[in-house]
């Protein structure tokens, strides 16, 4: 068991991984309730012509990932703008432009070999900086989530009350969206383009099973999201196979094992409620 | 000295987008009063409780609002999915008096507490939302309502789809907290419970009558103008009811 922790490149993975999960499970509580998870995947592949012009210019993927993910979100809001396009529909025509165009870029003549590793993320090749970048991720969403807890609670709740109450919806979506793309442009380098939305969605799915309130919901999720993140690695290291697909797998097999759990725990539910006649 | 005046509408029109969806909308309702707003699906209540809450600025005429408005949805309209109990939702009501990076502490969730406690609800303070029957999940919401120290209520439909011991439950609950000196608004379709209030403003596109409930529901002419031809007599003298919407079609 602890072979695998005298490898420094695994040291590093294993810190990725938990950073990664802490700020992905707690965000994609959110991401599930506001029915966001198909955006997710969106946006992890809009990226993508961004990571392969990164890798060419030799350039931190950060900086290829973030303009592309503005560019692609104001694409969607402009082809949503079109009469007759619906919302899904302009997501679905940009991001396979997008992807298209990124897969046009990492096959050319000129472009570096290694393009699987954009797709599938190259978790063991983790710098220090991507470590730092991972923590930055982490305090910015923890900071963020506490500060706007209320406000994404009532809008999540009932938007058409949520302006009675003070909050803009419109604002709060935006701000999880803003959220939501910090996250993935991080979380997209160690995990890649096509696994990253795993990380966000599966554990937050995984913990709305066992919970039923929010705070323990991302708490769960966080730590979830870690767990598969450890034990994907592990997986990886001793059957050999890679490292952002194990880790994805090992998301699953968590949610798997939720839907047993989840039930177990409906069914220890104290009922009936009390009725209206005895409260009055 | 009678109670303030808490809404004055005076030929108030609003809509959306520059286009009228009700107009010449004329009453004024003082503390301690209660008011239902009768009128059919689309017909326009739910734009009059918009413009009452702000969300909508008055195309014609004026409206003025003195006291705060707390509104309770229908609770279908809320996700019964969620994960928040009863006391997160009181909570909610605390959310306009704070600074934005403030969450709610220990002051706020007492007086959520006590909202909860105002409605004969503290027992069940844990108690997911979505698991609370229909008249609980309405009485939360008033909780929140008063939480926000709303002076006007503004209720949607609350009776809908309770049973009756419910809905008596919560008429009782109404009618204390317009006792207390709030204004109360009431959508509602149910002629009884109308008839229980001190005034009933029906409305369709616009304002065909506003009155005491002995005057306007008594002349069927002014509920015919409302709801059509929705309107049933029931058989013994027991009065007069709305058919629901889908009867329409058949």
């Amino acid at each position: 068991m602890l072979e695998p922790l005298q490898e420094p490149f695994m040291q590093r993975a294993l810190a990725e991984v938990v950073l990664l999960g802490v700020a992905a499970g707690a965000l994609g509580c959110w991401v599930v309730f506001y029915g966001l998870s198909y955006a997710a995947e969106s946006l992890s592949h809009s990226l993508f012509p961004g990571l392969v012009l990164a890798a060419i210019a030799g350039a931190p993927l950060l900086l290829g990932a973030a303009p592309a993910i503005v560019l692609a979100a104001a694409a969607i809001a402009l082809a949503a703008r079109v009469a007759g396009v619906s919302r899904d529909a302009a997501v679905a025509v940009v991001v396979t432009t997008m992807f298209g165009l990124g897969a046009l870029l990492a096959l050319a003549p000129a472009s570096p070999p290694g393009v699987e590793s954009l797709l599938f993320g190259d978790v063991f090749g983790v710098t220090d900086g991507d470590l730092l970048t991972a923590a930055i991720l982490v305090v910015g969403v923890g900071v963020a989530l506490r500060l706007l807890h209320g406000r994404l609670l009532v809008a999540g709740f009932d938007r058409g009350t949520a302006r009675s109450l003070g909050v803009s919806p419109a604002l709060v979506d935006a701000a999880l969206l803003l959220l939501l793309g910090a996250g993935i442009v991080v979380a997209v380098q160690g995990l890649g383009n096509l696994l990253v939305v795993a990380v966000f969605v599966g554990p937050a799915a995984a913990a709305r099973r066992l919970s039923d309130r929010m705070v323990p919901m991302m708490l769960l999720a966080a730590g979830l999201a870690a767990l598969a993140g450890i034990a994907g690695l592990y997986l990886s290291y001793y059957a050999g196979t890679a490292g952002g697909a194990s880790v994805a797998l090992a998301i699953v097999a968590i949610y798997l094992l939720s839907l047993p759990a989840g039930r177990l725990r409906a069914g220890r539910r104290p009922l009936p409620l009390p009725t209206e006649a005895t409260i009055g | 000295m009678p109670a303030a005046e808490l809404i004055e509408a005076e030929g108030l029109a609003a809509g959306y987008d520059g286009a009228v969806a009700i107009s010449g909308v004329d009453f004024s309702l003082r503390g301690g009063q209660t008011l239902a707003l009768l009128g059919p699906n689309g017909g326009g209540k739910t734009t009059l409780l918009r413009a009452l809450l702000g969300e909508l600025a008055p195309l014609a005429g004026a409206l003025r609002v003195a006291a705060t408005c707390g509104t309770v949805p229908q609770t279908e309209r809320s996700r019964l999915d969620y994960p928040v109990s009863a006391l997160d939702v009181a909570m909610m009501g605390t959310l306009p008096r704070l600074p934005w990076w403030r969450r709610p502490g220990r002051r706020e969730r007492e007086a959520a507490a006590e909202a909860l406690d105002r409605v004969g609800l503290r027992a069940l303070a844990e108690q997911t939302f979505g698991r609370l029957s229909g008249g609980q999940r309405q009485r939360v919401l008033i909780a929140r309502a008063l939480v926000q120290d709303a002076g006007v209520l503004l209720l949607d439909e609350p009776f809908s789809g309770l049973d009756r011991p419910s809905a008596e439950s919560l008429e009782r609950l109404i009618a204390e907290l317009a006792e207390e000196g709030r204004a109360v608004v009431i959508a509602t379709h149910d002629l009884e419970q109308a008839r229980a209030c001190d005034l009933v403003l029906c409305i369709n596109k616009r304002q065909v009558a506003c009155g005491s409930p002995d005057r306007v529901l008594e002349d069927l002419g002014v509920l015919e103008a409302t709801y059509g031809g929705a309107i049933v007599e029931i058989p013994g003298g027991a009065g007069r009811a709305i058919l629901p919407p889908h009867h329409h079609h058949h």
